[in-house]
């Protein structure tokens, strides 16, 4: 008999979702798809907002990963200035940028996914959890923890607030670096760069005990695209954009990020409130690309740090060109590496503690977008404004969006190599909910489409009979 | 000048002729809440805030505002009772459900009268459907904008502009739920002949509602006792440091 098998929802990921499985008589998987069961609508309610509101507003869209939202905005407010900020405002924003790398990727990888990869996916659902871990592994939890913490406090020593600074403006940045936070940075660097290089030590180590899953979360060839530095080196906050194909091969280079649609198309599914971003020249679903720590890692030619770039290469030796989704965890450890270098590297800048941080102008132009590395993966924000500087339009590309074909064909491919019959485990369950989480999802951040979406709404009675059915789009 | 003698709040207190029970409570220390008053404008009696009990001859108790009632011989007053306190924040909530308020993402947080009124009067959260109206933003004037969404009618920048600049730039459209504030006759504000762009109104705002152009989120600071400041200037030649 044919069985439907639902996760709902989600757990351990930031925001609502659901899975379904969809077995035929045979009890193999027919279906299997990654729904987001939430929505958000920033992109309508903006409209009418002046331009100088939208960096706090649009940072709203998300709790972990409110620096991004508001870099992005600023980026695009600062195009519409027609102004570039003064270079201590760039460095700052540069800095909080890694900042909020670090601390979202340390949740990702120490609350969410560390129980996962330390106690195994088929450990004890009710220990399987940032508590079991700290039970398990006192040290490394703790110390997962104050990377957070690491992160979130230079956020408030910039932004005033650890969640939903206000900080970043069109124009440049509102408050800049005291000297006292700037050493109170400083004192954390050793502390939480042996932290993280404890952790990639032992991930590296459990890549063996997990090389089932590796296989088969989400390995599969797909486009991978980012900001790169302007000669090859990894980005976080300015530079154009490169696609690179899965061989590592590059396919486009020195994209400008102000003419994404160029080169980025939207599509909507019937089931989900995410749009699905593809690359334009290969059409949809062909164009499906990746992007986050992964795709950064594989299309930069080097990272900026000693370190990072260390293992980088290690990385690059080991697995080519990337393929396997659950490498984003990998990816992920040496991009906190490379932001804890970054940082230590910035607060040594002088001109850090420039008060010389906003640039002040009026509306110049009524179209502007702005891009940065969200940790999640490459964030557009496109605005569209009158003369007075009131938003007409707001469109978001958000990066976890951008996954969302990835994560459906991590779904399908989990479930084809678990699932055979309709029993199924518990463990096979977790690794499902697992592959979405190596992508670390942020799916309040995603949900913006209105409506776009083609629905279908179908009636049925109690004997499967079809009554009535409405379709949109 | 005659006194009158009365009672507030069980404490014996003593007001000129023609001072309201605000101002006579005030000068004694003891503080009632207000919204729509703002010292240097006239008093309009509009947001109903200051309301305080009088007692009546024979018993029982009225309810008078406390900005607009003359303080008389005799009165008793209660200015903090169950019943004050309630009303007091009924009107605060209605006033968060009249507009799209919201805090989070206002030019004003963290230094709006409103907000602070919400957490004086214990505010937790509105009991009433919010209307949520589709109000405009004026981003017309090159120095100044306007949010109807903030605004709460406490009509400070109609007195400002006609007490004090003496423009009378603003006025008040529409009746109920519809009421805006207008510059001229409905004009853009940008378009308006009469203003002078002094931002005496934008000073006096309780809210979000006037601000500076290219103000970010919390980053609107009004200087509301820059009003009175001037008025004294004027009137008393009085110059306060």
């Amino acid at each position: 008999m044919a069985t439907r098998i639902v996760i709902d929802p989600v757990t351990r990921i930031e925001g609502h979702a659901k899975i379904t499985i969809q077995l035929g008589d045979d009890g193999k998987v027919v279906e299997a798809r990654f729904h987001v069961a939430e929505f958000r609508g920033f992109e309508r309610f903006c409209v009418g907002r002046p331009l100088w509101e939208m960096a706090a507003i649009t940072a709203r869209v998300c709790g972990i990963c409110p620096v991004s939202h508001l870099l992005a905005s600023a980026k695009a407010g600062d195009h519409i200035l027609s102004v570039t900020p003064p270079p201590a405002a760039l460095k700052l924003r540069r800095l909080m940028n890694l900042a909020q790398i670090v601390q979202s990727h340390a949740l990702s990888f120490f609350h969410l996914s560390a129980p996962d990869l330390i106690l195994g996916f088929d450990s004890e659902p009710s220990r399987r959890n940032v508590f079991g871990l700290m039970a398990t592994d006192r040290e490394l939890a703790r110390g997962g923890i104050r990377l957070r913490q690491f992160g979130q406090e230079i956020i408030e020593r910039l932004g005033g607030k650890k969640v939903h600074p206000d900080w970043s403006v069109p124009g440049g940045v509102r408050e800049p670096l005291t000297e006292a936070g700037r050493d109170a940075i400083r004192a954390w660097i050793p502390e939480v760069k042996a932290t993280v290089l404890d952790a990639l030590g032992r991930f590296k180590g459990l890549l063996d005990r997990h090389r089932d899953e590796a296989e088969c979360f989400g390995d599969f060839p797909s486009l991978f695209l980012g900001l790169v530095g302007d000669d090859g080196t990894w980005e976080h906050h300015d530079g154009p954009i490169r696609v690179v194909d899965a061989k590592g091969i590059i396919v486009a280079d020195r994209l400008d990020p102000q003419r994404y649609m160029n080169y980025i198309g939207e599509a909507t599914q019937p089931d989900s409130y995410l749009k699905f971003p593809y690359y334009k020249p290969m059409g949809y679903p062909e164009g499906i690309y990746r992007v986050g720590p992964l795709a950064r890692l594989n299309l930069c030619d080097r990272m900026p740090t000693e370190l990072a770039e260390r293992e980088r290469r290690e990385f690059r030796d080991r697995f080519g060109t990337a393929s396997s989704s659950f490498l984003y965890h990998h990816a992920r450890l040496i991009e906190i590496l490379a932001g804890v270098e970054g940082i230590a590297e910035a607060v040594e800048d002088p001109e850090v503690l420039s008060n010389h941080i906003r640039a002040r102008a009026g509306i110049n132009r009524l179209e502007g977008v702005g891009v940065s590395e969200a940790p999640r993966g490459t964030l557009f924000h496109h605005y569209n404004v009158d003369e007075d500087g009131r938003m007409l339009r707001v469109n978001l590309i958000i990066a976890t969006g951008q996954n969302g074909l990835a994560m459906n064909r991590t779904v399908r491919q989990i479930a084809d190599r678990y699932i055979d019959g309709p029993t199924i485990p518990e463990g096979v369950l977790n690794r499902l909910e697992a592959g979405i989480r190596a992508f670390d999802p942020c799916l309040s951040c995603s949900t913006h489409a209105v409506g776009l979406m083609p629905m279908v709404v179908r009636l049925i009675d109690a004997d499967g009979r079809l009554l009535d059915e409405v379709r949109r789009g | 000048m005659s006194v009158h003698t009365l009672r507030i709040d069980e404490k014996d207190v003593s007001a000129r002729a023609g001072q309201t029970i605000l101002e006579a409570a005030s000068e004694n220390g003891i503080s009632i809440p207000t919204l729509c008053h703002l010292e240097g404008l006239s008093n309009v009696g509009a947001c109903r805030l200051c309301l305080v009990e009088v007692a009546v001859v024979g018993g029982g108790t009225r309810l008078a505002a406390a900005c607009v009632t003359a303080a008389a011989e005799e009165m008793v007053i209660q200015t903090d009772t169950d019943r004050l306190r309630e009303y007091r924040k009924m009107i605060v909530e209605l006033l968060f459900a009249e507009r799209n308020h919201v805090c989070s993402v206002c030019v004003a947080n963290n230094h709006c009268e409103l907000q602070e009124m919400a957490v004086s009067q214990g505010v937790d959260h509105v009991r009433y459907d919010y209307l949520e109206p589709r109000c405009d933003v004026d981003l017309s004037h090159p120095r100044f904008g306007l949010d109807h969404n903030r605004c709460i009618l406490c009509t400070r920048c109609v007195r400002a502009c006609d007490e004090v600049e003496g423009a009378h730039t603003w006025d008040v459209s529409g009746r109920g739920t519809l009421s805006r504030v207008v510059t001229d006759l409905n004009a853009p504000w940008g378009a308006s002949e009469t203003c002078t762009s002094c931002g005496k109104c934008v000073m006096a705002c309780p809210t979000g509602a006037l601000f500076h152009q290219s103000s970010t989120v919390s980053e609107m600071i009004h200087e509301r006792t820059r009003l009175s400041f001037l008025v004294d200037a004027r009137e008393k030649k009085q110059w306060h440091a």
